[in-house]
């Protein structure tokens, strides 16, 4: 069952189309803002709320790369791998948080605390190397800065 | 849009085109070879697949051109295309080097080789190198219930699966998920796929991703099948079908076109039905009853004979009970033997006039029965009282099409082309023709539907009265409807005043009088008002309607001049007399009878008390002529060579007429015979005559064969038996032929066996044998139509006399409901379809529910009359209060007659 | 020089609507509605020759001009604007959204009016959160001051804006593809023709335009055709956002006139290479853009002067690729990015580009083989416009055909030492 608060939110998100089903991306993204990520039983409650099947609002899921199927932890850290990214370094980035967290892209830290997943360019190529933490961006990044996020984030 | 010819020029050659459709459909039809995966002719184009590329140049000047997808791109007066350039020839290649990156190559283990369209489009674009040295990407599979397979690593990801799953036929419970080369065709999880319809995934798809899972319990490649022109006998849509057996098996079941029934598709009754031609029940030698004895024993043809002739000589008054389920040739044979006086009509009571009333509306009035064609070109539907997904399936999937006709209309107005299929789903988004549905409980079309009107069978004739009235009926004016009755009326009036093409579907399965007269009301003010008059009835067997256009009498006077000792004997033919009325009726009947003689092919409760039980044919054993729903009477053919005793029913009553010294039917000798005795005896059938090849056509002085050229064993299938070829069996019946030799050109369309073209071994192949993609079939569609609406006759409506229902205190009113899977006889016997068979059920609404069965444990005892059954509880809000729907015609179930009143007690 | 767009954009914190209006701001708006037919409006944006600012440069006057207007047209139409910026190296949308968010608005509003629209999307990239908090309060504000909602300005005109976050697809900033994806399904792309300027959201009429083609238009109602022109150096009118990133000084962003040299952008504003790397090629415009090699960056930047060497503006922000970069791991990022990108609607571009990304990384990783690079050469033209359902692989095969031509000498290096010559050095 989607809670009040997650009905709420979908019914005033779909005011902005003119029929219920249209708003299945927003339905995904707000259940997954309230629950981290989208269960296959969050794919139901979104079914039966917006009138669809399970199978079409699963495909519809799948189809996005910010719709997560699978846990997260509690943090999302998304390492920008872009061009510019990628002339500026991202990759020796990726070892050093890879190597600090123990887990490479895909993967969850044990204590549930860290995702870490690569994210195409993130319009910030002037400020690169980039990275998302959760929906706040970091850009010019080094060691040292990464050193201080990774403690900010608990 | 007006039709006009076009002129192309196609590699410097000029042709004649019809306009309206895209350049693949008309490549297609001069019989090119141009290969394409995405594009489906009943569906569309949406060009995804990008294999179907031809150059175009824009005028003669141009001599580089440009690739353009022949699929997207309109038919155009003088436009100059070329499929043979090279540089269209070396992108379908690569197309196909794209497809078979990922492809597992497993065709000698997957059930689609032989007649894959991706083996013949790649040996068609010549791709044969292998450059990719990567590994495959692998999936898993999905459990989809009993009659899918998947396999998703053959997947070329062409959409056609989902495009016609969900968009074609309605389901919503198959998709597509995740993105880019990862895209996975299936269901959210594992599970029963649902819908009707799923069947025609298995020749949908271009590849072996869902192939027929009950075909490949006993798999057969495609070239070692003897097939034969078939029809589907599950009910009275008649849809074409081709029927294939090896090892004296019957393997599977395919559609076959006809363009004015089912086009190109079956629904999962027609479609996995047929195992019950091979289940354990069918009967393969005579039995007589051991005199004294309960026991029934197998006897041997002579004995039989004997005991045939004895029981035929020795009787006063031998009667015949005809079936809806025989066909045309054996329903006359019995009437010629036991003469027209004592022949009846094995159907109950209710449905004996039901089907009697149905005649006298489509004989008598101006109303025309719409092929399933016509009706999927409606543009308002009314329907009244019939779940038509559950009793006439392919004709929901016609009304399903019908949803679309006004906003296409619309859209091909506003110079959309009518084959563009993403252009018209972009543009028509949700909107629908008008569809109304008047029925007692919820169906799957509602949700169709404009409105859907819920009441009882009384509230819905007298709606559709009322509709009546206001269209072309004032003098029957309706009383004491409610505002919302009123207004429903007068919408629904509205809508099919506004139409061009409405069609009225009605049917016999509600049991209702009433309502099959308001329907006829409402056709027959439709013509008042100078519209079309369609009306489709649907009946519940492949030959209720055939039945129905002869003679004879209810079967209550069967039992009755038995009863009074006038007759001794009866000859019942493939009927289980237990489906047609209460059980100890018929233990009466039978056992007042001194000789019952069944013909039949699977053992039922009725063979079980025959004195003589005669082995017949099934459909895929013999040939005869159904007349479906529509009035179009249609032929099927032999499957498997006659052998033993299974003999034709029609074979087996003459030879009693041989006994009986009746010299009508004596002399018959080959099925022609019988065919032209009963035109000649009956007018209704008069026009069968002549429609179709007589056994003696042949194509130059050959046969038409019913095994492909590369038909294998031969010469060593039956060499564990004898080592010597035996001389393949011949068929006296008709111009078909039990062998690989045979004629080469295309047959007429009716005597169709497979598809097959060069090149096309699939069933693609089949684009070959129509004039044009949706069209007909080449020379016409299969089939004859008997009935013809009166044009300019003097209607007398009928009478809006309609009783209210009151319930009696204590009781409830008991409606009947069908499955699709499980309420039609043979089609329950096999085991597919008895997998997907739910338990006995009722249905009633929440309230009725609670205050039956406050517990909620679900499971209640129902009382009609003598007969008690236990029924699970299932929630239907959409019934009216005191109103319950009982699942009817489940294998075993006891007989009653709805409705009725009953009482439920937990 | 004049930078309409960006003049008023500072650093840190969005113009105000109060701030806004004191320079101006609304005045087109003002001037539009109350005292300019729809068609008027068009008909100046085709004569101005403002082309489209989101990569393809269709002229936007001529994109609503195909909307049809009148009784026996849909009622119901929409304005779209495309914010789904997610071409690699582009960061050009994101500045004006964050920083002006009320000239997008306006600009909306006059569109809107042009094409009798009364529903306007915002379709935003789900990363760029500043830009949603931003554009959020920008469109309260609107709102409060009557620019938007009932009877705007007394002119009778309605419109509703509203924002719509995308669940991330760079799929979806194709416009078809935007669209389905509005509509909440998955992003494929439609088939064109119909275009959704006849059949679009819902089935209706329906602009979409790039945030930063959309931002113009107020300036260019209030101020004309005329000064529009002035501004750029070479025949396509205005100035242009133009980026550099990688390996240069300071990498940022300017407005500029078009048809600026591209040598002058990267000297004089991204103050020229850092020390100790040497420009190899340039990616002009995103992504989806041919390699503009050293020996060319006095090509203009318009969107004229850049196909005949074989290259296009695209979205005008630059990428350099320095020497010290090894450019079959360059074309291998880019590549691999179009191949997870790829809708997987139609077959080339669905099975081609993951072969193409393969073969990168195994010549980059010294696995390659010479004839590799001819299933490459294929892919380049078996992946060409036409050929493919949508723009998508057709732009990806872009850098690769320039990069096979340019580098190729570094692509052999890779197959014949068995490994990448840039890593060895490390
Ligand atoms: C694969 C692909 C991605 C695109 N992404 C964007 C984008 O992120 N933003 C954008 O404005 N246009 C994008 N476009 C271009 C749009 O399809 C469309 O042309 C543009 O939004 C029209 O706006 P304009 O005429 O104002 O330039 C993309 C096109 C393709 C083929
Ligand atoms: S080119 Fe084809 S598969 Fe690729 S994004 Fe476009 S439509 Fe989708
Ligand atoms: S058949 Fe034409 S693109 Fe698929």
């Amino acid at each position: 069952m989607l809670s009040e608060q997650e009905k709420q939110e979908i019914l005033e998100e779909s005011k902005a189309y003119p029929h219920l089903q249209a708003v299945c991306v927003d339905a995904l993204k707000i259940v997954q803002h309230h629950r981290g990520w989208v269960s296959d039983d969050s794919i139901q409650d979104i079914a039966g709320f917006l009138k669809m099947s399970v199978h079409e609002v699963d495909s519809v899921a799948t189809f996005y790369s910010r719709i997560y199927r699978q846990p997260v932890g509690r943090h999302v850290i998304l390492i920008c791998d872009g061009m510019s990214c990628m002339i500026m370094g991202y990759e020796n980035l990726y070892e050093y948080i890879s190597q600090k967290l123990g887990i490479r892209f895909g993967g969850t830290t044990t204590d549930g605390r860290f995702t870490l997943l690569p994210i195409s360019c993130l319009g910030d190529c002037h400020m690169a190397p980039s990275m998302m933490i959760n929906e706040e961006l970091f850009s010019l990044l080094t060691e040292e800065k990464i050193d201080e996020l990774l403690k900010r984030y608990q | 849009m007006e039709e006009k010819k076009l002129n192309i020029q196609v590699d410097g050659i000029s042709y004649e085109v019809s306009s309206g459709k895209n350049l693949l459909e008309a490549c297609l039809s001069l019989g090119m070879d141009l290969p394409y995966f995405c594009y489906h002719p009943a569906m569309g184009s949406v060009g995804a697949c990008r294999q179907c590329a031809v150059k175009r140049y824009k005028d003669a000047n141009d001599t580089k051109g440009r690739i353009i997808m022949s699929c997207m791109e309109p038919v155009a007066e003088g436009m100059i295309i070329s499929v043979n350039d090279p540089e269209a020839k070396a992108f379908r290649t690569s197309i196909i080097e794209s497809l078979m990156l990922n492809h597992p190559h497993d065709c000698p283990v997957c059930d689609e080789g032989g007649e894959c369209h991706l083996q013949d489009m790649t040996v068609m674009t010549g791709h044969d190198y292998r450059r990719n040295v990567f590994r495959k990407r692998t999936y898993r599979n999905q459990y989809l219930g009993p009659f899918i397979n998947h396999e998703m690593n053959r997947c070329i990801q062409c959409y056609r699966c989902v495009r016609f799953y969900r968009n074609y036929a309605g389901g919503t419970d198959l998709d597509v998920f995740a993105v880019h080369d990862h895209v996975y065709f299936g269901r959210h999880e594992e599970g029963v796929l649902e819908n009707e319809f799923s069947g025609n995934l298995v020749e949908v798809c271009p590849t072996g991703v869902f192939t027929d899972k009950t075909s490949k319990k006993h798999y057969t490649r495609k070239w070692d099948l003897t097939n034969a022109p078939s029809l589907c006998v599950h009910c009275a849509v008649g849809c074409n079908t081709i029927a294939g057996e090896r090892y004296g098996m019957l393997r599977r079941v395919m559609s076959r076109y006809n363009g004015a029934v089912n086009g190109y598709f079956l629904c999962d009754r027609g479609r996995f039905g047929y195992e019950f031609v091979n289940d354990q029940k069918h009967i393969f030698k005579p039995q007589i009853r051991v005199p004294d004895e309960k026991k029934m024993e197998e006897v041997s043809e002579e004995t039989l004979s004997v005991y045939l002739s004895e029981a035929l000589k020795g009787s006063k008054r031998i009667i015949g009970i005809g079936s809806p389920r025989a066909t045309l040739e054996a329903n006359f044979a019995l009437l010629t033997l036991v003469g027209k006086e004592n022949f009846y009509f094995g159907l109950s009571k209710k449905e004996q006039a039901l089907v009697q009333l149905s005649m006298q509306i489509l004989k008598e009035g101006p109303a025309h029965s719409p092929s399933l064609k016509e009706i999927e070109k409606a543009d308002a539907v009314f329907i009244l009282g019939e779940d038509i997904t559950n009793t006439a399936p392919m004709v929901a999937l016609a009304i399903r099409q019908a949803a679309r006709t006004v906003p296409i209309g619309e859209a091909v107005k506003s110079g959309i082309q009518q084959w563009h299929d993403s252009a018209l789903r972009t543009t028509i988004q949700d909107q629908k023709s008008p569809i109304f549905s008047a029925i007692p409980f919820q169906t799957k079309l509602d949700e169709l539907a404009e409105r859907t009107y819920n009441a009882s069978p009384d509230h819905i004739a007298r709606l559709g009265f009322a509709v009546a009235s206001l269209i072309g009926n004032p003098a029957n004016e309706v009383k004491g409807l409610d505002e919302e009755q009123k207004k429903l009326a007068g919408q629904i009036a509205d809508a099919l005043l506004h139409s061009n093409n409405p069609v009225i579907v009605t049917g016999i399965h509600g049991g209702s009088v009433d309502i099959l007269k308001a329907a006829a009301n409402v056709a027959w003010a439709l013509s008042v008002a100078g519209k079309k008059a369609n009306l489709s009835i649907l009946f519940p067997e492949c030959n209720s309607l055939g039945l129905g256009m002869m003679e004879g009498k209810p079967l209550a006077e069967a039992i009755d001049l038995v009863q009074r000792v006038e007759a001794d004997t009866v000859v019942i033919l493939e009927n289980d007399l237990y489906r047609r009325a209460e059980k100890q009726t018929i233990d009466r009947f039978l056992s007042n009878c001194k000789k019952v003689i069944v013909l039949d092919h699977f053992i039922n409760e009725t063979t079980l008390k025959a004195d003589l039980l005669v082995p017949v044919g099934n459909y895929a054993e013999s040939e005869g002529t159904l007349v479906n729903n529509e009035g179009r009477a249609q032929r099927f053919y032999k499957v498997f060579p006659s052998e033993g005793s299974i003999i034709e029913s029609w074979r087996r009553i003459r030879d009693m007429m041989k006994m009986t010294g009746k010299k009508e039917g004596a002399s018959w000798l080959i099925f022609d015979q019988v065919v032209s005795a009963m035109t000649d005896a009956i007018p209704e059938f008069a026009k069968i005559s002549g429609h179709l090849p007589e056994a003696d056509f042949r194509i130059l002085n050959l046969k038409i064969k019913r095994q492909t050229s590369r038909f294998s064993g031969r010469t060593s299938m039956n060499a564990n038996i004898e080592v010597s070829e035996p001389k393949p069996p011949f068929d006296v019946d008709s111009p078909l032929v039990f062998s690989m030799e045979g004629a080469d050109q295309v047959p007429p369309s009716s005597l169709v066996p497979y598809y097959w073209k060069p090149g096309w071994n699939s069933y693609q192949a089949m684009n070959f044998y129509l004039d044009e993609p949706n069209g007909s079939m080449k020379g016409g569609d299969p089939g004859i139509r008997l009935i013809e609406q009166k044009e300019k006759v003097q209607i007398s409506f009928f009478g809006n006399d309609t009783a209210t229902t009151l319930i009696p205190k204590g009781k409830w009113l008991i409606l009947p409901v069908y499955r699709i899977f499980g309420s039609e006889e043979l089609s329950s016997m096999a085991p597919a379809i008895a997998e997907r068979t739910p338990a006995p059920f009722v249905l009633m609404n929440r309230k009725d529910a609670q205050a039956m069965s406050p517990n909620n444990n679900g499971l209640l005892t129902l009382k009609i009359g003598q007969v008690s059954m236990e029924v699970s509880l299932r929630i239907d809000d959409s019934l009216a209060e005191g109103v319950v729907g009982l699942l009817v015609n489940l294998p075993g179930m006891a007989y009653v007659e709805l409705p009725d009143f009953g009482e439920l007690s937990q | 020089m004049e930078r309409p767009l960006t003049e008023h954009i500072r650093q840190g914190t969005a113009l105000t609507l109060k701030e806004y209006l004191k320079v101006g701001g609304y005045n087109g708006v003002q001037k539009a509605l109350k005292s300019m037919a729809p068609t008027d409006i068009t008909g100046l944006v085709k004569s101005s020759n403002l082309l489209g600012r989101g990569g393809a440069g269709f002229p936007t006057g001529l994109k609503w001009s195909f909307v049809p207007l009148g009784d026996g047209a849909p009622k119901q139409k929409y304005l779209i604007c495309n914010a789904d910026e997610m071409e690699p190296g582009t960061f050009k949308d994101r500045y004006l959204m964050e920083g002006n968010p009320h000239q997008l608005i306006a600009g909306m509003i006059i569109t809107s009016f042009a094409i009798q629209a009364d529903k306007a999307y915002i379709f935003l990239r789900w990363a760029y959160k500043k830009s949603e908090l931003v554009l959020r309060n920008a469109i309260e504000e609107a709102y409060e001051a009557g620019y938007l909602g009932k009877n705007i300005m007394g002119t009778g005109f309605n419109l509703d804006l509203y924002i719509h976050t995308s669940a991330g697809r760079y799929i979806c900033g194709e416009e078809t593809a935007l669209i389905n994806s509005l509509e909440g399904k998955r992003a494929i792309p439609r088939a064109k023709p119909p275009f959704p300027a006849v059949s679009g959201l819902f089935g209706k009429p329906t602009v979409v335009n790039n945030v930063e083609t959309l931002s113009w238009i107020s300036h260019i109602v209030e101020k004309g055709v005329d000064w529009f022109k002035a501004l750029s150096i070479t025949g396509e009118g205005g100035t242009k956002l133009f980026g550099v990133s990688g390996r240069v000084k300071s990498p940022g962003l300017w407005e500029l006139p078009l048809g600026i040299p591209m040598r002058q952008v990267i000297d004089e504003y991204a103050g020229g290479m850092s020390d100790g790397y040497r420009l190899r090629a340039v990616i002009p415009g995103g992504a989806s853009t041919d390699f503009v090699p050293a020996e060319q960056l006095d090509v203009k930047m318009d969107y004229a002067s850049l196909p005949p060497i074989g290259s296009r503006l695209g979205t005008a922000t630059m990428i350099i690729l320095d020497d010290q970069t090894c450019p079959v791991a360059f074309l291998h990022n880019i590549e691999r990015f179009f191949a997870l990108e790829s809708c997987g609607w139609c077959t080339p571009c669905r099975e081609g580009l993951p072969w193409v990304e393969k073969i990168l990384l195994s010549i980059e990783q010294g696995t390659g083989r010479e004839e590799d690079l001819e299933i490459l050469r294929h892919h380049t033209k078996y992946l060409g416009p036409g050929n493919t359902f949508c723009a998508h692989a057709p732009g990806a095969m872009e850098p690769l055909q320039s990069g096979l031509k340019y580098f190729h000498d570094d692509f052999m290096r890779h197959i014949n030492e068995k490994q990448c010559p840039w890593k060895k050095r490390n």
